[in-house]
């Protein structure tokens, strides 16, 4: 398993946020991470990332227990927050090597993989534009190759499409979605859309911090479509 | 985690702090104006009501110009320091704090290099404020502002550490304006940075000992002993107990484990 949580419960003070939540994620698969807005996806995703300590379970990434061994858990792992965390006063070029430094990469091999992965995202003309300057999805798109210049085994992403227009967002859908098929990254994707998430695609339904339901996409929703599954479960009174 | 990837985060960093500074050339005029104003308006009035005597480490009576001027390295220090902090709350606000923080790299180290670059920053406007100082007829020893560099050093880093505590427990970003009233002023005003400590003893007992027990006292008498090719024992303790003090507070305030990273709600 690339990612692999579980018994994980966290609490803000009395405020529980996290209760129990479990699940795996196998090598190269999409997985959506999918539930209303309060349902603690933030909280889960500030935990496999360190941000916060866990208080109670355990996350494992690329079979490094985040709690006990941070730093080699941190190494496999990309992350696009739904914040935008570029530095909009530098280039696209210098971002991404400010990045790639934090994970101890320097040198020509960086400049090559920076090109590398700016030209897969169709960015490699922007290499050298300041970042104020670019549009939402130039911005994304830079934020996607920067989480993957290090070659890490899972990409988390939250709420990545938040704020983009519908042509910009299904291409970014799609090309994550491409990165699990052939580089065989396993993929977290956090969102409330349902139209991102494919029926091959794995679903971890949470809601109120709790795991509802586990599965491929295509199963879970039967014959209905996945919005309709996904307001049932979560409209019915816990 | 090796010795060379440590050297990569540093580097790095440091030059992340320093490209953002030429991106910001108004901070740096600002940083500098503040001191200036201080020293040829302030001081040239205030020069004929206080006398000064010959304390160490000056060994000929000086004029008020004179005695201010390793206050306003402090100042400089001071202030950016906290402007660091304030940049730190905005780069938590803002999310990049975040990226920062889930390198693979420990966090204390992470939090050091941030507060290397600025200090670095600091440094940089004290010596420009010295040029200036200079070309205004206010000299030093030629080699004390050599020696100063590492009392320079010093109290950047204490004064960054404090910025750096002080952000993890400031919660937005218009909370700052309490920070500015509680401890830059405070900070300031009871030290020795404007008046010599025995002549706040004149007018208050009290006063001349918070005082002495301000650290930026310690680390404004730490630069003003260097400037003049002299050392003050006591003003390094202080100066290096209270920065390890605040980089253990920063270090706590950071601390995963507390959860304040993204603590919105």
């Amino acid at each position: 398993m690339a990612l692999s949580v579980s018994g994980l419960s966290y609490a803000y003070g009395y405020k529980q946020a996290l209760t129990d939540v479990g699940f795996d994620v196998a090598t190269g698969q999409f997985a959506a991470l999918l539930g209303p807005n309060g349902a603690g996806k933030s909280t889960l995703f500030a935990l496999l990332t360190r941000l916060f300590a866990t208080q109670a379970g355990t996350a494992v990434i690329a079979g490094h227990d985040v709690n006990a061994a941070p730093l080699n858990a941190l190494a496999q792992l990309g992350v696009v927050f739904q914040q935008s965390t570029l530095d909009l006063d530098l280039t696209v070029q210098q971002n991404l090597r400010y990045f790639a430094a934090l994970h101890g990469l320097s040198g020509q091999d960086v400049d090559a993989r920076i090109s590398a992965a700016l030209g897969r995202l169709d960015m490699a003309e922007r290499a050298n534009e300041k970042v104020r300057g670019l549009n939402g999805g130039h911005r994304r798109r830079t934020e996607i190759a920067r989480a993957l210049l290090h070659e890490p085994k899972v990409l988390l992403l939250d709420e990545p499409t938040v704020g983009l227009d519908a042509p910009t967002r299904a291409a970014l859908v799609e090309y994550v979605h491409g990165l699990c098929s052939e580089m065989g990254v396993t993929v977290l994707w956090t969102t409330h859309l349902t139209d991102e998430v494919w029926d091959d695609d794995q679903v971890i339904l949470l809601h109120r911090g709790r795991v509802l339901a586990d599965g491929r996409c295509g199963e879970l929703r039967g014959m209905r479509p996945l919005a309709e599954y996904f307001a049932e479960m979560t409209e019915r009174p816990a | 985690m090796t010795a060379r990837h440590l050297w990569i985060v540093m580097r790095a960093i440091v030059l992340r702090e320093a490209l953002r500074f030429v991106h910001q050339r108004e901070r740096f005029v600002a940083a500098l104006v503040r001191p200036l104003v201080w020293l040829l308006v302030f001081a040239a009035g205030f020069r004929a009501a206080l006398g000064l005597s010959i304390t160490p480490p000056y060994q000929t009576y000086i004029t008020y110009e004179t005695y201010i001027v390793p206050g306003l390295c402090g100042m400089i220090l001071l202030f950016n320091g906290m402007q660091s902090s304030l940049s730190l709350v905005y780069d938590r606000e803002m999310g990049s704090m975040r990226l920062l923080l889930t390198a693979p790299v420990p966090r204390w180290w992470l939090l050091f290099c941030k507060l290397l670059g600025s200090t670095i920053i600091s440094i940089l406007q004290v010596y420009a404020f010295l040029l200036i100082a200079w070309v205004f007829d206010i000299t030093l020893p030629g080699w004390g502002y050599l020696a100063a560099l590492p009392a320079l050093v010093l109290a950047g880093l204490m004064l960054g550490a404090l910025g750096l505590a002080l952000s993890s427990f400031i919660k937005q970003l218009e909370n700052f304006a309490g920070v500015m009233n509680f401890v830059i002023f405070p900070m300031f005003f009871l030290s020795s940075a404007l008046y010599p400590l025995w002549k706040m003893a004149e007018s208050s007992e009290l006063l001349h000992d918070i005082c002495a027990a301000n650290p930026f006292t310690h680390a404004v008498e730490l630069i003003r002993f260097a400037l003049y090719l002299d050392f003050n024992a006591m003003a390094l303790l202080w100066t290096a107990l209270a920065t390890l003090a605040f980089m253990a507070l920063a270090l706590w305030g950071y601390d995963p484990a507390r959860g304040m990273m993204t603590r919105k709600r």
